[in-house]
């Protein structure tokens, strides 16, 4: 039997996947922009063992 | 060879809508704006991206224990009209899905909580998610009459959830916000029960009505109600309200009482005459009652801005 490239299941959940799709690309988003927040905060500070590599 | 034609179809597919319905969607409106109110009465600047995700998380754990409870209250709501079209028991979503996205939210919505802002609100919202899936549903809620007192603080968690986010500690304040939702929810499901009639007892779910009956209902419905409006008023003296939300609360309590006093004062004759009229009332006027003491206390806290409200 041939793989057809677009199986009938594909189209019914189509609207699912794209609704997962857009979900997880706005999580990603968001970690982006809470990292930022975090880093650019004036109380940040790096862990004690990173503090060398970096200085 | 395998190929994704060999995959079983079944008729219906759950679609993102039915997961979605999964999380209590009404629950968890419930639960964003209160969790906002502690937020922003919090007597502290919570930067927005992370005040935002603090909601997020908070309103997701809330939906994930919406779907563990679902899952493991699949048989009740097939019984019960008010519930036969969740997705379990309408055969939308398999209960293990639902178990699945329970878990999985759990875990993401306490993890990113603690990340963005601090581990005591992580440790909350756990506890929180353990109380009401666990505690409250798996245990409470087929054992005791208590289950809605008690089974309440569920609901009551996400203001001092929303507070802790953004101070770090508990305060007064805090558990005042706690209280008042905690002391609000038996009255407002007692209502319902009274007006959804055999519901509770075809699922054999040991509420007031069924077990002390429908008179004593109505009767715990006048007292709670006063203990209430007594707390709702006196917070008004505290560092959350002020004379705007005095006199928000002070209007709000006399229609509930008022709604509490004429419950109490019928019997089944006169409330199945009108179609149970007045605890359709008082249920709706419940509604309205905990978003306005929490929108009067997020009105404070906006005066408070610009050095105007309390007393």
């Amino acid at each position: 039997m041939s793989i057809r490239p677009e199986h009938e299941l594909h189209q019914r959940r189509r609207g699912r996947n794209v609704g997962v799709g857009l979900m997880l690309a706005a999580f990603v988003v968001l970690v982006m922009a809470l990292t930022y927040v975090k880093i650019t905060q004036t109380d940040f500070e790096l862990p004690p063992n990173q503090r060398e590599v970096t200085q | 060879m395998t190929d994704i034609t060999n995959t079983p179809t079944t008729d219906y597919d759950a679609q993102l809508g039915d997961y979605f319905a999964l999380l209590k969607p009404r629950v968890m409106s419930l639960v964003v704006f209160t969790a906002l109110v502690g937020l922003l009465a919090a007597p502290v600047s919570v930067n927005p991206v992370v005040g935002f995700s603090a909601i997020l998380f908070i309103a997701i754990g809330g939906g994930a224990s919406g779907a563990l409870n679902m899952w493991w209250d699949a048989d009740i709501d097939q019984v019960m009209r008010r519930t036969r079209n969740r997705p379990i028991p309408a055969g939308r979503v398999q209960p293990g899905e639902a178990m699945v996205l329970g878990v999985a939210l759990s875990g993401l919505s306490v993890m990113m909580l603690g990340l963005a802002t601090n581990l005591l609100a992580a440790g909350m919202l756990l506890f929180t998610i353990l109380f009401y899936a666990v505690f409250y549903t798996m245990w409470l809620k087929r054992l005791t009459p208590q289950n809605i007192v008690i089974g309440g603080a569920a609901g009551a968690f996400p203001p001092v959830i929303g507070w802790v986010a953004a101070t770090g500690s508990f305060s007064v304040e805090a558990w005042l916000m706690f209280a008042l939702i905690f002391m609000w929810t038996p009255p407002h499901f007692w209502a319902l029960a009274l007006f959804m009639r055999s519901d509770y007892d075809d699922a054999k779910v040991p509420m007031l009505t069924v077990t002390h009956g429908r008179p004593a209902t109505r009767l715990h419905i006048l007292v709670y109600t006063a203990l209430l409006a007594a707390l709702a008023i006196g917070t008004a003296f505290t560092a959350i309200g002020g004379i705007f939300y005095f006199a928000v609360a002070l209007v709000l309590n006399a229609a509930f009482l008022l709604g509490a006093w004429r419950i109490w004062k019928r019997d089944e004759v006169m409330a199945e005459g009108d179609d149970y009229a007045e605890e359709r009332k008082f249920f709706r006027l419940s509604l309205a009652y905990l978003f306005l003491h929490f929108g009067a206390i997020l009105g404070e806290a906006a005066l408070r801005a610009f050095g105007l409200g309390g007393w």
